[in-house]
């Protein structure tokens, strides 16, 4: 009685704290602009079971894509045994789907399975960001923290699967004993070749699988609440990311209608715009973006593949569309943290660009869209960029001098060279 | 200045004085107009516009910038006042289809234009080349042969990515019966040349080495004889590339449009 009593307000607590961090994530997307992505609902569908439920951008690189799968259905088919866990835990019942009999077996058996295959992929990946150290993982935006990060991920999955194999060990072992309250249920094909490492007595293995039971349980509850700090929220946002992804051709920018309208006024006397809309023209900071942007930023899970496709990243050069995203949530929480201490949110003097995102980084952007090609959940890092150069040019006037120049001649020539609009046509001309 | 054209290019303007209209508007681009190595490929694409008996037309000295690099570098108000403009002016005449000689002009007047205003059919000049090859309008024969050439493909970001168009150049070159060999970064994992979104127009930030050196690096393993373009930018920065790599000599850069042409004795 009282296990179930803890366990009920453990479940609890872990639930309301989620929902509490939650609500500030949510709270700080809310920084960004309105942007209407509630067209094409069937092909954002789509885009939704292609993109995140079937993983398929991610197969562009397949060794990682097959190891990822693994986890990934590892993850969405032993959150079913937590069903059983959450009914076991209140009820202070054990193995309560046991009933399901040849059923049951088949579905601990895979269960097993998965659980290996995590650890083993989960293994492989600790190696190759630890000891073969991937050029993909490492950059100036990859220290410590989104470093740890990944290797706590990692190290947590082990741990729990591993606390999964040693409970149904424990469990199958007790079956075996007769013990009282342990009913015979489940195919243990992977757990029975760990019997030998665990004790003979029933006492002992009763304490093996409770602290196995107990640790799987609150260890899943303390992963799910480690997610809002993680960039490993990803397994969440990546289906409403992909949901609201842009859908539109990537080389197509938005045309923004508050320019549209100064524009049809200077070109058109007798056009009044619908509404004076106060804003700025650009981002300078995160409030600036579309909620899209930062939902983009809370969603990235920092695995480079952005960067590493990069052709400014590749030659040298100080931007990583990786860090633009990264950047973009640091900031968000900085504001957020702000707020809830009742500071200045996004009046503290700083701002994403310059104080997160160099101009340089922004500049050396060839908006070739290689990096929302290989995003595996359609981020979209050019936005951003985009943005910053809006305000750059548009608020400021602040671009580099080749880029004045041109922008000049476009101007005064209708060309982005210095050359006489009269001389356009000469091409075709004899000489 | 490579063979000037044997025949008068139709514009708009004389068109409507004439009381016709022409099929297709030929939008020329700024470095289609300008620079004299992209011009040869504009002149080229009227070569085949003319060959094939297609009525079309220029704007001539009424065309302006599309807006492309004001925008991409960020500067939505002057993007605006020359796409406006020039939707007036193809609004004017009653421009129903665009054929473009350059992928930024094509990205710009086919996705960005609607939004303003500008709603017209628009193509590249590698989809009308491929059209007009799977209309049998247009064979690869009466000229240079290209025959079993090592030709290798560059992807322009706004062609591709931007758009998703891959085959047609791809099916241009294959009609010359030659051999394609892809570079290892090529359609959707193509590597940019180094100039679109407004580099062309400046220095390129501090690195290792220029973009353009890294895709010429890539190309040139390939071992290619030919190295196809299919936008004026990537034709400077590849041109440029090879030259660097003191390999001008045994390789050339071609837009599809000026293969076309050789091919087809133009």
């Amino acid at each position: 009685m009282v296990s179930q009593i803890l366990f009920i307000a453990i479940t609890l607590a872990a639930i309301a704290l989620f929902s509490y961090n939650v609500k500030k994530v949510i709270r700080n997307i809310r920084f960004g602009r309105a942007v209407d992505r509630s067209d094409q609902p069937q092909k954002r569908l789509m885009t939704m079971l292609k993109v995140a439920f079937g993983q398929t951008k991610m197969f562009f690189r397949p060794i990682p894509a097959f190891l990822h799968l693994i986890v990934y259905a590892g993850f969405v088919i032993i959150n079913l045994e937590v069903l059983e866990i959450m009914i076991d835990g209140i009820f202070g019942t054990h193995r309560v789907f046991g009933g399901l009999g040849i059923f049951y077996d088949v579905l601990i058996g895979s269960f097993e399975f998965l659980a290996l295959g995590v650890w083993l992929a989960c293994a492989i990946f600790l190696i190759r960001r630890n000891i073969i150290k991937l050029k993909r993982f490492s950059g100036v935006e990859m220290k410590s923290w989104p470093r740890s990060d990944a290797n706590y991920i990692l190290i947590s999955e082990i741990l729990l699967m591993t606390a999964f194999l040693f409970l149904n060990a424990a469990d199958s072992k007790l079956q075996a004993m007769g013990a009282s309250h342990y009913i015979i249920a489940g195919a243990f094909p992977v757990s029975q070749f760990l019997h030998n490492l665990l004790p003979n007595t029933e006492a002992g293995l009763i304490v093996i699988e409770r602290t196995c039971w107990w640790f799987h349980i609150v260890g899943i509850f303390a992963f799910l609440n480690y997610l809002p700090y993680s960039k490993h929220f990803h397994i969440i946002f990546a289906f409403p990311n992909t949901y609201f992804s842009n859908l539109e051709p990537k080389g197509e920018f938005t045309n923004m209608q508050s320019v549209t309208n100064e524009v049809k006024a200077m070109l058109d006397p007798s056009f009044t715009p619908p509404e004076a809309a106060p804003g700025r023209f650009g981002a300078k900071d995160v409030n600036d973006l579309t909620w899209v942007n930062l939902m983009n930023a809370y969603t990235c899970t920092e695995c480079g593949r952005c960067t590493s496709v990069c052709p400014a990243n590749i030659t040298g050069k100080l931007l990583s569309p990786r860090k633009i995203m990264m950047d973009t949530r640091d900031r968000m929480e900085e504001v957020g943290r702000s707020l809830d201490k009742g500071g200045k949110g996004l009046d503290d003097g700083k701002s994403l660009i310059d104080d997160y995102i160099s101009r340089e980084e922004i500049w050396a952007c060839t908006s070739c869209n290689a990096c929302t090609q290989a995003c595996p959940i359609n981020i979209d890092p050019l936005a951003i960029i985009t943005d910053l150069r809006r305000y750059a040019v548009m608020e400021e006037s602040q671009s580099p001098a080749s880029i004045n120049a041109m922008l000049g001649n476009i101007e005064n020539n209708g060309a982005p060279w210095k050359y006489s609009p009269a001389d356009r046509f000469n091409w075709a001309k004899e000489d | 200045m490579s063979a000037q054209l044997n025949f008068e290019v139709p514009t708009m303007a004389e068109m409507i004085a004439k009381g016709e209209e022409p099929e297709i508007l030929f939008w020329v681009g700024c470095a289609g107009s300008y620079d004299e190595r992209a011009q040869k490929t504009t002149r080229d694409i009227c070569k085949i516009l003319h060959h094939v008996g297609l009525k079309y037309a220029v704007l001539g000295t009424e065309e302006s910038c599309t807006g492309d690099p004001a925008k991409r570098a960020g500067n939505e108000f002057l993007f605006q006042m020359q796409a406006m403009t020039n939707i007036e002016v193809l609004n004017g005449y009653n421009i129903k289809k665009i054929v473009t000689g350059c992928p930024h002009c094509f990205n710009t007047i086919k996705n960005e234009y609607p939004g303003l205003g500008g709603n017209y059919d628009v193509i590249h000049h590698t989809q009308l080349i491929q059209q007009l090859i799977d209309e049998g309008k247009l064979k690869a024969e009466g000229g240079e042969s290209f025959k079993g050439k090592k030709i290798t493909y560059h992807d322009p970001c706004y062609l591709g990515r931007g758009n998703d168009v891959y085959e047609a150049p791809r099916k241009a070159l294959e009609a010359l019966d030659a051999q394609l060999v892809e570079m290892k970064r090529c359609k959707t994992n193509g590597l940019c040349c180094g100039a679109g979104g407004a580099q062309m127009f400046k220095e390129p930030e501090k690195g290792n080495k220029d973009i353009n050196i890294e895709r010429i690096e890539e190309a040139l393993e390939t071992q290619p004889q030919v190295i196809a373009a299919s936008c004026p930018f990537c034709m400077t920065m590849l041109s440029d590339g090879v030259k660097m790599k003191d390999q001008d000599q045994n390789v050339k850069v071609l837009d599809i449009a000026e293969i076309t042409a050789r091919a087809n004795g133009l």
